[in-house]
Order: C-alpha cells, then structure tokens, then sequence
C-alpha cells in the first residue's frame, strides 16, 4: 500500500501525539512513585475451579499456578520473606498445584527443599506435614522429597522423633524395587542418633533379613554398621550405669 | 462437478498464504518459544515440563484463535465485496461452494499444527509430538468448521468471532463443568439436578476438546493410537455434523 510523505500529516495532529504520548510517561513516572505495598498471599482457587480455568489444560495451569506462587516472595518493589507467608494457604496452593498434575514433582520439591528451609520452625513442619500427605498419596514417586523432609527434621529442626517418624514411613511405604534400600535404611540411622542402638540394630537386622538389600557391597555395608553399632552397646554397657540405654 | 470446489478450496488457501497469515504463525510460535524460555528460566525443578508445558499451551491457543479469526474475517470479505454472490450465480451447487472453503481451510490447518508439533519436538519424543500435531489439526478443523458455520450464518463478523469463543471456551471446558456439577458440592437438591443435567445435555452437544491435543502427551509420554483413534473419529462426526448444519443454513439462505 503506497502512503503519502509524513509531511502531510497535519501539524496540530503531530503536537497532539506528542502530548498524548507525554502524558503516558508523566502518568507511568507518578504511579512509578507510588508506595509498594506488602500484598499477602490470597487463597487458591479449588483444584475444580482451577481445572475449569485451565481450558482443559490442567498440567500448565499447575506449572503457571506454581510460578506464579513461587515469584510471590519477590513482589513489585518489595520482597515479602518466607515468615512472613501464610503457610497454611502456601500449603493449599501447592496441594492444588499437585491435584492438577500429580505426576510432577514440582510442588514437592519446592516444599521440601525451598519453603521448608524458612527459619520459622512451625512454618517448616507445615512443610513437612504437606510433604508427608503427599507422600502417603503416592510413595513409590514421592519419597525422594520425603527422605528430603526427614533430613530437614534431622539436621534443620533437630526434632529426631519427627526425623524418625518421617524414615519409618518411608522404610514401611517403600517397598518397591525402584527405591533405593539407603531410603529405607534412614531409620536405623536416626535411630542410632538417638542412641537407640537396639532398635537402630533391629532395624538394619531386619532389612538384610527381609531380602530388600541385595547388593553384596551394600550388605557387606549393613554387616559393617551392624558389627559398629554391636561394638558401641559394647562400649556403653561397660560403663556403669548405662545400662538403662538399652 | 467437484472441479470448482476445488479451484475455490485453492484460492482459499492462496488467499491465506497472500494475506501474511504463515507469517502471523511463525510469529506466534517464536513469542510462545519466547514467553515459555523466559518462564522456564523462573523454575525452580522440572525446567524441561514447565517450558513445554506452557509453550504447548500458548501455540494450541494461538493456533485457534488466528485460524477462527482468517476463517471469519474471510468470509466476512467475501460477503462484503459481492464475491460469495459472484461465485453462487455459476452453474454450480451451493454445497460445492461451502465445502469447497471448508476444505481450504482445513488444507491451510495443516501448517500451524505441522509448525507447531515441530517445535514441541524439541522438548518432547518425536512420537508423542507427532501425536499432539495431529490432535492439534483435528482441534483446528472443528474450530475452522464451527467459524465457517457461524460466518456464513451470521451477518457480521463480530458475533461470528464471539460465537467461535464460546463455543471454545465451553468445549474445553465441559469436561470440568460436568466433574463440578455432579462433586460432592452438599447439594444434591432438584435444582442441583437439573443443572447436573442441563450440564450432561450440553456435553452430549459439545466435541470434547480437552480430550485434544494434550500436554500430558508431550510431558509423560501417554499419548497412544488409540487415544488418537478417538480423536480422529470425534473429528469426522464432529466436522460432518456442523458443515451439514452450515449447509442447511446456506440452502435457506436468499441473497
């Protein structure tokens, strides 16, 4: 299509655009000023409605919902730290993060390893009591951000009961051969931790006895451990009055 | 007697090629290759399903929406500048003309699903692609038949693009309207009922298009010939049945 030379174009028309565009940068550069307020997380939409509004599209919608949940703590101008979250409704999110593409691991891995390392320890165990639902949802996926969970009781909360909770269901939910025995062993560890040196020797006991290790350097690993754990009750029955550790 | 319908399918597609509309989805394929390597950058873990995730989506999109767009505003053209009554006056059936554009505009489908299966190849297994591809055109000939039978039914253009994304928006979405109206809401009243119903009467209208071209195909590898055995035949029902509803419509017509 041939066009005329910009000459042609009246002058009050030029002048007009000009002013139309200052009063675009003038209205951006007062609004630019205004102060960044801290917005709290709203509450999710349910998994329904959130499948609904994705058009048939619901795995998307999850990675959408998940990007949108995780570039919240970093608003417009201002950073919202993670204690000062709502963790009951981050829980929700990433719940219905998870209904709409269960075969993700996203939600999980985003729980166990970023919103659980908050430095709120009742905010971190909502985290790990999310994970720990999950998990019982579906162990034979889940359990590598559950073994993850148990490490953030072990070693961020130093709740060793909850530690220990958190490995005897994995060791009891694990059972498949895709999962490797170290997952199932994380009892026995923390049991010895705890000082528990007969539980802990049960435990490892029982897995060679149960035929899930069928490695010959991961037996020979347990014998190992279980010959260390032996020589440490050892230790600890001669000396006097020790003996109630048992 | 078909000769002419294909000469008028030819210039449909010529047109389409004429009017820039490749151009328009090569374009839509790099902002979707934009938006979703900017998003993958953003994750935290599963970088590979979140950009194929959303890339998938926003191409499936932006294929519909451009072909819906050209089928109506073409026709709309056609109508306007006297052309579609120039072509009626030869000694040729009405039903020649109409599936003749029907078939341009289903030739023309090919390129965005073609396009845009390719580059989902990139982050999925050639075979699952080649299945989301061919669910994509399935998806695109319902939609361009859907607009050719508002277009030609409906005086103006805008009621035709609006028509188009209702009629989107709800075959997409009639799967989870029917889940929601028969959950465990607590209401299982007359009136719950009779939506419920009002609901499972809609979906037996309506092709399920969620069931088209889907992502967990490209992330998880589930897609099958069998799954898109159905969508195949859903497609041919599904297609047969609005240009013979868009058929009916013109035979009625007087210009």
């Amino acid at each position: 299509m041939a066009q005329r030379p910009l000459s042609s174009v009246p002058r009050p028309l030029w002048l007009a655009l000009a002013l139309a565009l200052l009063l675009q940068l003038g209205w951006q550069l007062v609004h630019r000023e205004a102060v960044a307020r801290v917005q709290q997380l709203p509450a999710p939409p349910s998994a329904a409605v959130a499948r609904l509004a994705s058009l048939g599209e619901p795995l998307a919608m999850s990675k959408a919902m998940l990007l949108y949940l995780q570039s919240f703590d970093d608003q417009a101008g201002t950073s919202l730290p993670w204690r000062e979250l709502d963790y009951e409704r981050l829980a929700a999110w990433l719940d219905t993060a998870q209904t709409l593409d269960p075969r993700s691991r996203y939600a999980l891995v985003a729980a166990s390893e970023v919103y659980a390392g908050v430095a709120d320890p009742v905010r971190a165990r909502r985290m790990l009591a999310f994970v720990s639902a999950s998990f019982a949802q579906d162990p034979l996926h889940r359990w590598p951000a559950m073994a993850q969970a148990a490490l953030v009781a072990r070693h961020q909360l130093h709740d060793l009961p909850l530690a220990l909770a958190l490995a005897r269901q994995l060791r009891v939910r694990t059972t498949g051969a895709d999962v490797p025995p170290w997952v199932r062993q994380m009892e026995a560890f923390i049991l010895e931790d705890m000082d528990q040196l007969g539980s802990a020797q049960l435990v490892i006991g029982g897995l060679i006895a149960s035929g899930q290790i069928t490695d010959p350097h991961e037996l020979a690993f347990m014998a190992r451990r279980l010959e260390e754990i032996a020589a440490k009750k050892a230790k600890q029955n001669a000396i006097p009055g020790n003996r109630h550790l048992q | 007697m078909w000769r002419p319908g294909l000469i008028i399918a030819r210039y449909t597609l010529l047109e389409a090629l004429r009017s820039k509309l490749p151009w328009l989805f090569v374009l839509a394929g790099c902002a979707a290759l934009a938006l979703a390597g900017f998003l993958r950058q953003l994750a935290l873990t599963e970088s590979h399903a979140v950009q194929a995730a959303l890339l998938a989506a926003t191409l499936r999109i932006a294929a519909v929406f451009l072909l819906s767009s050209f089928v109506v505003t073409s026709l709309a053209r056609e109508t306007a500048d006297k052309g579609q009554e120039l072509l009626l006056a030869l000694p040729m059936p009405r039903a020649v003309y109409l599936l003749g554009k029907l078939a341009g505009f289903g030739a023309l489908a090919v390129l965005p699903a073609a396009l845009f299966g390719l580059l989902t190849a990139v982050w999925a297994a050639p075979a699952q692609s080649a299945l989301w591809a061919i669910s994509l055109l399935g998806e695109l000939w319902i939609m361009a038949a859907f607009s050719l039978l508002c277009a030609a039914s409906l005086p103006h253009a805008l009621p035709a693009l609006a028509a188009g994304g209702g009629f989107y928006l709800l075959a997409r979405s009639v799967g989870s309207l029917q889940l929601m109206a028969h959950g465990n809401t607590g209401g299982h009243g007359t009136v719950q009922q009779a939506l419920a119903f009002a609901v499972d009467a809609l979906a037996l209208l309506l092709p399920r298009l969620d069931h088209f071209t889907r992502t967990e195909w490209l992330l998880y590898a589930t897609g099958d010939w069998h799954g898109l055995g159905l969508v195949a035949a859903q497609t041919g029902i599904y297609v047969c049945l609005l240009a013979l509803c868009a058929l009916c419509d013109f035979y009625r017509r007087s210009f």
